[in-house]
Formats: structure tokens, C-alpha cells, sequence
């Protein structure tokens, strides 16, 4: 079993090395940076799927939060926007906000007064109708006058890092509501249920402008470690400093990887990793053990979207960029699926081994294709059939058969991943 | 009058035209939900690769200089589906049947169709490039605008032919699968073995032949769905991925394994879709003579904004989850 996972990083570490010597250091490193944050991110559905057998499909929606949560928190501060009256119209919102919400709860617990029923389903509706209706007029407004005057509301202009923890923590908040909704459900439910939230949260990001521009992207979005231009300043030739850049940010997300990894290793072990294997192995046993499989669920579930919502963030940080329309439920979740079942759910090694590789094949078979289309249309070029028109277009699509083929390869060949989870069996 | 016919072009006939396409995508959904027990998420990808068959036999018609009063996508609808209803079986004997026979987890069947989803539409793609194509290039698309001063009205109805010949499409399968599913031995086994698996396979049904024949049905009404959706918008490699998730929404408001509840879903999603955008203030702009000044209309009063529109599909998918996760009609099981 060791053994194999050595032979397999071996292997892994060669194909890097393979990359980086076809394709140039500057792409493989951040390439490389890049396969760190999408190994937390696997790491975040291995808790989910691995440990807790949760079949979360909204793994795109907590990347979202990520990448908004680390641009609120380390974009620079907008003047326009606070000068304004933003911030006071922004308040009145929040307040509506707050309002509804206890409008809605009050109605939830309308019992107490009387009401029952379809009454109380009846007031409930309206209470939601009332609510929505509140919440609209005074953001409405809000949000145009921002539009108008300030554009968006613009960053805090804090410590990226600061801005990672945000992710996490926004990804878990949101994890918790998710969850209290949707966990409970039956798998194929959940997986539903999970996508339509992420669509959901995609389509509010994408939408309001006045918190994230929506389609006219943010960015410069400032780096944790000294970006390649503050090298130079210091007077380094252009190919080191973008090296030690890079470096930098990868050492600082290995760091987060490998903590993040510590950590949940040692859950894993423990008793928590226990009795969580017992839930997603047969949660009516566990249940008649007296463990609260609910509470216990909904804990996972949102454990698992801290490390998607800090690995988003980190992505964001790294490109500079937060656009929100190029969140894809194929590049943001069905990916991080492939990585998991490849690599073998359940085993945080085989997560992070899943996460890498999956990573480099999905970046190295758009430039793959090209080579290969380009040979085959010189080859029929010269036979009289004619070249393949758009090579660069047709290959670039060449990624989503490619990882299409080798999930349905690994589910028929290697069911429990390359990597599977080690069964131990104590006394 | 012209508001009441307004509100009929906005509502009544998009709505309609969005409810057709979704129910006949979730009645597939829901019916190998109910045979195989997997939420089969490549049926998107089969309502796109329909659509796309169906483009290429109306393009080889066009050329032999076939002529047709009605659209050609229509005229090789029937030849498209069977094209499609093949290419299904053919996935399902590659890449579900094997798995099946390993008795793996549906989880592990749904987490196979989303891996056919990517193979089809890279190989989609691959083929076609990301850009659109128009059924519409060399033949006209007729719109209808029927007249209706009689009313009092100043704005035509319009209805494009495509759109007409949809909804009667639409109502003819609706009403072939019903007397299918009721009458013939066939879909009186396929109703028994969603029902009860087990006691179907020991009462003597053929479950292998009632999976075939699923498929043949799903594969082959995905193709109309999809075909229908191209013909009304434009064809594009993503055309049924961007709303598989509104079609899970209808199959799962109507109960997954209920081909009626399918239906009645679809529609239900497509009109509260097509409602929760509608410009009310265009209704109710008569009233402003009435109303006093500080309690005027404003210029757009719709209940969501129209950028949010698939959201609504979404928000009834979580709302019903929560509510009744069985669907309207009593769904498989939850």
C-alpha cells in the first residue's frame, strides 16, 4: 500500500518534471501554485464525500464565496464609495434585511399565537412575500445609486491572508444554511439540491454590481507575498524574481495545505474520523448508537466548505482577477469530482495525489490536442483531404472529453481511486 | 384589451413554450429515475446531441433540395429520435450496463453520467466548435400575428410557427406515452418495475427489455425536447446543459418517477419562470390614471429582475425539497 503510493508521487513528481521541461518553468509554477489550491479544494470534498459520504455538487458556490470574500477583504479601500451616501442607503438594507428575516421567523412561529395549518403555511408565504417586497425597495435604490456614483463598493484593502480566513468563514456560514436546507435529503436530492444553490449564488455574484461588478471583473487584486514587479524594484533580472514570486506564494500554500492536511489527518484517526466513517457507512447503525447523525453531517459539511471557500480564495488572489462569469460548474465542480474519485475518496493522500494530477492533465491536454490536431491536419492536408479548420478553438474543448474519459476509465478500472482509503481494522 | 394580450404573448405562449421543452426533458428523467434509480445527469447532453442529429439531417435535406411546407427540423424529428434513441441504448451498453452489472451504487451511476456528460459535450465541441447554429439559415421562420382588433386590442398575438407546431407536438407525445403507459403490455411492466423492481422481475417482466425500452423512450423524447429548443433559440453546444438543472426541478417538483408529475412540473416551472419576470407595470399601466401621484407605477414592476430568471427554476427546486421532497404527485422515495 505504501508502496504504491510511493511509486505514484514518483511517478507524479516525473510528470512534473516532464511539464515543466516541455512546457517552460513560468507555466509549470503556477500551474503548480494553482494545484495546491485545488488539493485543499479536493481535501474539502474529501472530508465531505470521503469521510461523511455527503454528495455536495455546489463546490462551485464556495469557491464564489472565496473569491468574493478575499476581494472584499484585500482590494483597495474605494473613497467614491465611502464618501457617498453608500454606505447609510447600504445600512437601511441591511436593516430591511434584518426585519424581513424576523418577519419570516416570527410567521415560522405563528403556532404560538394560534394560527395552524394552512394558515399558518398561508402566513408564512406572505410573511416571505412581505419581506422580499421590503428587502427589494430599499436595496433597489441602494444599488443603483452605488452603480451611479461609485461604481462598486470596492475592497477593505487588508492582508490577503486575512482575506483567505474570510472565505473560510463565509463559505461556512453559507455551509451551515445550505446544509440545514438541503442534508437530510436522500443522495441524488442532495446533489440536485447542491447544484441549484451554487447556481443560485453564482447568478447573486454575477448580478450585483454594486458588491462585485459583476461582469466588469475586479483585479489588480493585491498578493499576501511580494509580487515579481517588487523583485525587479529590488533590482533582480526578470525570470528570477518572477521564480522567487512564485515561490513565495507556493511555499505560503503549501503551508495552508499542509496544516489543513495535519489537521484533518489527525481527525481522521481519532475518534471524530471514527464515528464519522460510521455514519457514511450505515448512518441508521450509528444512529442507534446514539450519535446525533444530523448534527454531525451538517458539522462535515461545513468543515469541508471552510477548505473550498479558503482554496477559492486563494485561486482568486493568485490570478489577481475575480470574475464571476467565469465560474463553470465543469471547471469548479465537476473537476474537483474527477480529482477525488481518481485519486480515491476517503484518503487525503490520495486527494491531494488526485487533485495534482487531475490539475496537469486538464492544463496540459489543451496544448496536447493542439500538437496532436496540428500533426493530423499536416497529415491530411498532404493527403488531399484538407486541414482542420479552428485547431486552436477545437482543442482548447479537447479538455472536457479528455476528463470526461478518464472518469468514466478510473470508475470502470480503479472504483476506489488510485489512492484508496486504508480500511484499518483494530482488534 | 392590449394589456390582456401583451400579458397572453409574455406569459401564456413563453411560458407554454418553456413548459413543453422541460417536460418532455424531465418525463425522460423521471422515467429512468424510476427504472434504474439514478438521477441521470447526461440528459442533457442527449436532448443536445438530439438536437444536433436532427440539424444534420435537416442540413443533408437541404441540400438534396428537399422543400417542406412546415420546418425541416420538424420533418426529420421522427428520423432524428430514432438516431438519438440508438445513440442512448448505445451509451447505456457502454459505460451504466457494465457498472450496474458490478451492483454499483446509484451514486456511482450518477457520478458515470456526469462522466458521459463531459465526453459528449467535448466530443460536441470538438465537432461543432462553441459557436451557434440557426435551423433557420436558408428556410424563413414564420410568425404569426393574428389580428385582434375584434378584442379591442392594438397589439397583434404573436406566435411563431415553430412555437405552434411545439406545443402540438408536445400534446401528441404527451398523449402516445399515456396511452402507452396505460395500455400496452410494455408500459403497464415499465410502470410495474417502478414500482416495485423486485416484484416486477419475479412476476415474469422482462427488466432487461423494460431498461432498453426506457432508454428507447428517454433517448428519443430528449431529442424532440431538444430539437424544439434549438428550433425556438438557436442551437449551441450548451444548449440543454444551462437548463438540465430546471428540468430536474420540474421532474422532482412533479416526483421523480411520476411521468405525469413530470409533465404537470415542467409546465409549472416553465409558466412561473416566464411569470416571475413579467413587467406587471404593463398590466396595470391603466391604473396609474386612477392612482394618485405619490402611489404611481414604476417603469418596470416584475418580481424578480430578468437576469435572475433560471434562479426561480432553482428557488422552487429548494423550496419544494424543503417542503415536500416527494414532489406534487408522491414521488419514488426520498
Amino acid at each position: 500500500m505504501i508502496q504504491r503510493s510511493l511509486t505514484l508521487f514518483a511517478g507524479l513528481f516525473v510528470l512534473i518534471l516532464v511539464v515543466g521541461w516541455l512546457m517552460g518553468l513560468p507555466f509549470t509554477s503556477s500551474r503548480l501554485v494553482e494545484a495546491a489550491a485545488y488539493s485543499l479544494i479536493a481535501l474539502g470534498l474529501n472530508i465531505q464525500w470521503g469521510y461523511g459520504g455527503l454528495f455536495n455538487f455546489g463546490i462551485m458556490g464556495f469557491l464564489m464565496l472565496g473569491g468574493f470574500a478575499v476581494t472584499f477583504i484585500s482590494y483597495p479601500i474605494n473613497p467614491q464609495f465611502w464618501g457617498s451616501d453608500g454606505p447609510w442607503m447600504l445600512g437601511r438594507a441591511l436593516i430591511a434585511f434584518a426585519a424581513g428575516a424576523l418577519l419570516v421567523i416570527g410567521a415560522r412561529k405563528s403556532e404560538r399565537i394560534g394560527i395552524r395549518g394552512k394558515w399558518k403555511g398561508f402566513v408564512t408565504v406572505l410573511a416571505w412575500f412581505v419581506a422580499y417586497c421590503v428587502y427589494r425597495s430599499q436595496i433597489d435604490p441602494a444599488a443603483a445609486y452605488i452603480e451611479a456614483n461609485a461604481g462598486f463598493v470596492g475592497g477593505l484593502g487588508a492582508h490577503p491572508v486575512l482575506g483567505w480566513l474570510f472565505g473560510g468563514v463565509l463559505a461556512a456560514g453559507i455551509a451551515f444554511i445550505v446544509g440545514k436546507i438541503a442534508l437530510g435529503l436522500r443522495t441524488d436530492y442532495l446533489a440536485i439540491a447542491t447544484i441549484g444553490i451554487s447556481e443560485i449564488i453564482r447568478a447573486l455574484i454575477k448580478n450585483m454590481d454594486w458588491l462585485t461588478r459583476g461582469t466588469l471583473t475586479v483585479s489588480p487584486i493585491p498578493w499576501p507575498t511580494p509580487l515579481p514587479q517588487d523583485y525587479q524594484a529590488t533590482g533582480s533580472d526578470m525570470f528570477s524574481s518572477l521564480l522567487l514570486a512564485r515561490g513565495g506564494f507556493l511555499l505560503l500554500a503549501l503551508l495552508v495545505l499542509g496544516a489543513a492536511m495535519w489537521l484533518i489527518s489527525r481527525a481522521y484517526a481519532g475518534p471524530w474520523g471514527r464515528m464519522m466513517r460510521a455514519i457514511r457507512d450505515n448512518h441508521i447503525a450509528a444512529a442507534s448508537m446514539g450519535k446525533n447523525v444530523t448534527a454531525r453531517q451538517l458539522e462535515i459539511f461545513v468543515f469541508g466548505s471552510v477548505l473550498m471557500g479558503i482554496g477559492g480564495a486563494m485561486l482568486v488572489s493568485f490570478t489577481q482577477i475575480f470574475d464571476p462569469s467565469s465560474y463553470q460548474p465543469i471547471n469548479h465542480t465537476f473537476l474537483i469530482w474527477v480529482m477525488i474519485i481518481v485519486g480515491g475518496a476517503g484518503n487525503n493522500w490520495g486527494a491531494v495525489f488526485g487533485a495534482v494530477l487531475i490539475w496537469l492533465v486538464w492544463v496540459v491536454s489543451e496544448p496536447l490536442a493542439k500538437v496532436i490536431f496540428d500533426y493530423v491536419s499536416f497529415w491530411s492536408s498532404n493527403a488531399g483531404w484538407g486541414a482542420i479548420p479552428e485547431i486552436e478553438s477545437r482543442s482548447a474543448q479537447m479538455r472536457v472529453f479528455v476528463l470526461g474519459l478518464v472518469i468514466t476509465i478510473a470508475l470502470r478500472y480503479a472504483p476506489k481511486g488510485l489512492i484508496p482509503e486504508a480500511v484499518r481494522r483494530e482488534g | 384589451m392590449t394589456e390582456f394580450v401583451f400579458f397572453i404573448n409574455q406569459v401564456v405562449i413563453s411560458g407554454a413554450v418553456l413548459g413543453c421543452i422541460y417536460a418532455l426533458g424531465a418525463v425522460g428523467i423521471t422515467l429512468i429515475f424510476g427504472i434504474l434509480r439514478f438521477a441521470h445527469f447526461a440528459h442533457s447532453e442527449l436532448m443536445t446531441s438530439g438536437a444536433f442529429f436532427a440539424f444534420l439531417l435537416a442540413a443533408l435535406f437541404a441540400s438534396w433540395g428537399v422543400v417542406t411546407p412546415i420546418p425541416l427540423g420538424f420533418v426529420v424529428l421522427p428520423l432524428a429520435m430514432v438516431l438519438s434513441a440508438i445513440f442512448a441504448l448505445g451509451i447505456d451498453k457502454g459505460f451504466y450496463a457494465p457498472l450496474r452489472q458490478r451492483g454499483a451504487r446509484p451514486v456511482v451511476l450518477l457520478i458515470a453520467s456526469i462522466g458521459v456528460t463531459l465526453m459528449v459535450q467535448g466530443l460536441i465541441r470538438l465537432f461543432f466548435g462553441a459557436g451557434s447554429y440557426s435551423f433557420f439559415e436558408t428556410e424563413t421562420k414564420d410568425v404569426f400575428r393574428i389580428d385582434t382588433s375584434f378584442l379591442g386590442s392594438t397589439r397583434p398575438l404573436v406566435i411563431t410557427e415553430p412555437q405552434l407546431l411545439m406545443i402540438v407536438v408536445t400534446l401528441v407525445s404527451v398523449l402516445a406515452l399515456h396511452f402507452f403507459l396505460t395500455r400496452s403490455r410494455l408500459g403497464k411492466a415499465m410502470r410495474a418495475m417502478a414500482d416495485n423492481a423486485d416484484l416486477a422481475q419475479v412476476s415474469g417482466i422482462n427488466t432487461a427489455l423494460v431498461v432498453r425500452v426506457t432508454w428507447i423512450v428517454a433517448g428519443a423524447l430528449a431529442c424532440m425536447a431538444g430539437t424544439m429548443l434549438a428550433l425556438d433559440v438557436t442551437l449551441k453546444p450548451d444548449l440543454a446543459f444551462n437548463i438540465i438543472i430546471p428540468i430536474f426541478a420540474a421532474a422532482i417538483v412533479g416526483g421523480l418517477g411520476q411521468a405525469y408529475g413530470a409533465i404537470a412540473g415542467g409546465l409549472l416551472i416553465g409558466f412561473a419562470e416566464s411569470l416571475a419576470v413579467f413587467n406587471w407595470t404593463m398590466v396595470l399601466r391603466p391604473l396609474n390614471a386612477v392612482l394618485p401621484e405619490w402611489l404611481q407605477l414604476p417603469a418596470t414592476l416584475a418580481l424578480v429582475p430578468t437576469e435572475y430568471k433560471l434562479t426561480v427554476a432553482f428557488v422552487i427546486l429548494v423550496v419544494v425539497l424543503l417542503v415536500r421532497p416527494t414532489g406534487i404527485f408522491k414521488g419514488a422515495s426520498s
